[in-house]
């Protein structure tokens, strides 16, 4: 019988915060007899709780760490790499890298386990050339409600696979993967910041650099008319010779637990973006920096998470299409610069095409991640940002939300039918529910 | 590269400790009943370390078996540990020998059996280390459950003894006394989160200890003084109470 506890649980945002029951299988047959027998409808994997909302809570939780943490088998001649689901990308990286491998597509922390990196069909920096961390999965192991075991990719059980990936755990737990790694020659990554002055650099700097292989940026969400979208975009690529073996020198730190709220408001805010912006003199710098730093930088503050303070944040990730992304972000910028409630933490992408699979979030366009601190006057502002982002025919990474209305999510997914028909056909939707389908209703 | 023996291998303290030597570079060799369950265990250890990792059938019960099964091994590791234990009940036990036997042989006898020849070979070879887990329950006799307590009083006391006669041979002995620990053992229990310990925890204090050539370690470290205080009370007064 697996542990079973009844307690306050929380995506990494900590909001919103649920009582409820987590049941932690401790081992693999564990785990298949508990999942075969469950008889709450209401029952979602849960792993290493990085996704930001409400994606992995429900009245079941199933903590699938313990029981799904090895290692399968690691080709190192051809880079191929099979894991049980409960296993983190950290514990990847600190195998692979020293035998010259990366992860094909990497999100902006190493901390979120292969089977969440799955169900949310994660990206990286690489977007735009490498795609979703789907698109490098060779074969995938899924339970299903029923106890048994199936197997899937691309080819095989096709929409199971497309329903899987980016399927937020709606299909079954994810037992384990083999994914094809990227090889590499150092722990370096050659960067190059280029410090942009408006919105309009800021385009001009990602649509130059489509051949780089890593960009994104920072956005100062606080800068209004002329500056409006000045950034830092970063682009990097991997050194061609250097160490494998070569660690981060910078340590990481803890955020304590008793970090006040109140210390991140407007002023601060604008403070910091203001002095980060203008830390960097020349408009274009360049360096070399290990890969922790360029992919995991907030990875180097243990519980950066509180710094929010104890009602938590929402972290408000949304893409537009290319054709309206200047536009759009132009309005929706405005709109947060004006409101005063945006963030430091203010990512921008420019993504390549979308896949096949029915919820992934990715399409050719711009992204926006922003962090609000969670504080009563917070949600009119998000509710009208959804409006503009409708309106721009964008849409919102279930991997990040915690609040969107299901009027608002679908309009951004034409294949959100395919996916809700699928999970009635295969009853899926009698078994496995979060929170957040269930508020969604997917 | 060093080795370490690992005895009782399947418990869930025996795998945090495969998994702390491991990343410390050892070799393993991990011995218990129906040992291929941990195959999928040992090629875990193995990708993440780069270590080599050795499955021996290995019956704690069978005392004539020991010495054949030492004899088979690869090699004669640099060090043992052994988690072999067994709860029990201890109301059956009170009135069924089969279950008390099974107490006494699991903590005790088996134990017993197969570090008497680990030692003589250590102390012919000058060298080694025996790291033994015994329990706090063995501290002192309490109603609930006295009787896996005498087979870990013996077996601390044994320990104890081992130490003082390997000292001059160059061989360290350390005894271990877990308090509770989140287990498959005591998943049924409604354990105190203040006092009780996860495997990798007790893992990391028991590689320390052993590193550090400690003779008795308590962990939680806390458990030291909670059973200074319960050896403290004087027995007119203990058999009194319902602890």
């Amino acid at each position: 019988m697996p542990n079973q506890s009844t307690k306050q649980v929380s995506g990494w945002g900590r909001f919103p915060q649920l009582k409820h029951r987590v049941f932690t299988p401790r081992t693999a047959s564990d785990l298949h007899s508990f999942v075969k027998n469950n008889e709450n409808p209401n029952a979602i994997a849960f792993g290493n709780g990085r996704s930001y909302g409400d994606s992995a809570l429900s009245e079941c939780i199933i903590d699938c760490r313990q029981a799904q943490n090895y290692f399968i088998d690691f080709n190192s001649q051809q880079g191929t790499l099979t894991c049980q689901a409960g296993v983190t990308l950290d514990e990847i990286l600190k195998v692979i890298v020293p035998k010259g491998w990366f992860l094909p597509v990497t999100p902006g922390t190493c901390f979120v386990t292969l089977g969440g990196a799955i169900a949310a069909d994660v990206h990286g920096k690489n977007h735009h050339l490498a795609g979703c961390f789907s698109e490098h999965i060779t074969e995938l192991q899924l339970l299903l409600a029923d106890g048994t075991t199936i197997s899937c990719h691309k080819n095989q059980q096709p929409d199971l696979f497309r329903a899987t990936c980016g399927g937020m755990g709606l299909t079954g737990v994810i037992l384990s993967a083999t994914i094809q790694l990227k090889a590499i020659s150092s722990t370096q990554i050659l960067q190059t910041t280029h410090k942009t002055r408006n919105l309009q650099e800021t385009f001009a700097v990602f649509e130059q650099n489509q051949s780089s292989t890593y960009s994104v940026a920072w956005i100062d969400c606080f800068a209004k008319n002329k500056s409006l979208g000045r950034s830092l975009v970063s682009i990097g690529e991997f050194a061609d010779d250097g160490s494998l073996t070569q660690t981060n020198k910078k340590k990481a730190r803890t955020m304590p637990r008793w970090f006040p709220g109140f210390m991140l408001n407007s002023w601060t805010i604008k403070i910091f973006n203001t002095l980060y912006y203008h830390r960097q003199r020349k408009p274009v710098k360049q360096e070399a920096v290990h890969y922790q730093q360029f992919f995991y930088p907030l990875d180097g503050i243990h519980h950066w998470n509180r710094m929010y303070g104890r009602r938590g944040f929402i972290q408000y990730q949304f893409i537009l299409p290319k054709k309206t992304s200047f536009e759009g972000l132009n309005a929706i910028l405005k709109t947060i610069a004006d409101a005063g409630q945006g963030s430091f933490l203010a990512v921008l992408k420019l993504h390549g095409q979308a896949n096949e699979n029915w919820l992934s979030f990715p399409m050719e366009g711009y992204s926006l991640a922003l962090d609000f601190k969670v504080q009563d006057k917070l949600f009119p502002l998000l509710n009208r940002l959804d409006q503009l982002v409708l309106n721009y025919k964008g849409r919102f990474y279930l991997a990040k939300d915690a609040r969107v209305s299901r009027e608002v999510f679908e309009q951004g997914y034409p294949n959100i039918e395919k996916f809700r028909q699928y999970r009635q056909d295969h009853n899926m939707n009698q078994h496995f529910n979060s929170a957040q389908s269930l508020r969604i209703g997917l | 590269m060093s080795s370490l023996l690992i005895l009782g291998a399947k418990s869930d303290i025996a795998r945090a400790v495969a998994q702390q030597y491991a990343a410390n570079g050892y070799d393993l060799l991990l011995a218990g009943r129906t040992i291929n369950e941990l195959d999928d265990f040992a090629k875990d250890l193995t990708i993440r370390n780069e270590i080599k990792v050795f499955l021996h059938e290995f019956d704690a019960n069978d005392f004539d078996s020991h010495a054949a099964f030492i004899n088979q091994l690869p090699q004669l590791p640099d060090g043992v540990i052994t988690a072999i234990g067994y709860l029990g009940e201890q109301t059956q036990a009170e009135q069924d020998w089969t279950e008390c036997e099974k107490i006494m042989n699991q903590n005790l006898l088996g134990n017993v059996s197969v570090l008497n020849i680990i030692a003589n070979l250590f102390v012919q070879r000058q060298s080694g280390f025996i790291v033994g887990i015994s329990s706090v329950a063995g501290d002192r006799g309490r109603q609930k459950n006295y009787l896996y307590g005498a087979a870990k009083a013996g077996f601390t006391t044994y320990l104890s003894g081992l130490r003082n006669r390997l000292y001059k041979k160059n061989v360290h002995v350390l005894t271990v006394k877990p308090g509770f620990v989140n287990t498959q053992m005591t998943t049924d229990m409604d354990l105190p989160t203040k006092l009780t310990a996860e495997p990798e925890q007790v893992a990391k204090d028991i590689y320390k200890a052993q590193q550090n050539n400690k003779n008795t370690l308590y962990t939680k470290g806390i458990w030291a003084w909670i059973m200074l205080i319960i050896r403290l009370i004087p027995e007119w007064q203990f058999k009194k109470m319902d602890l």
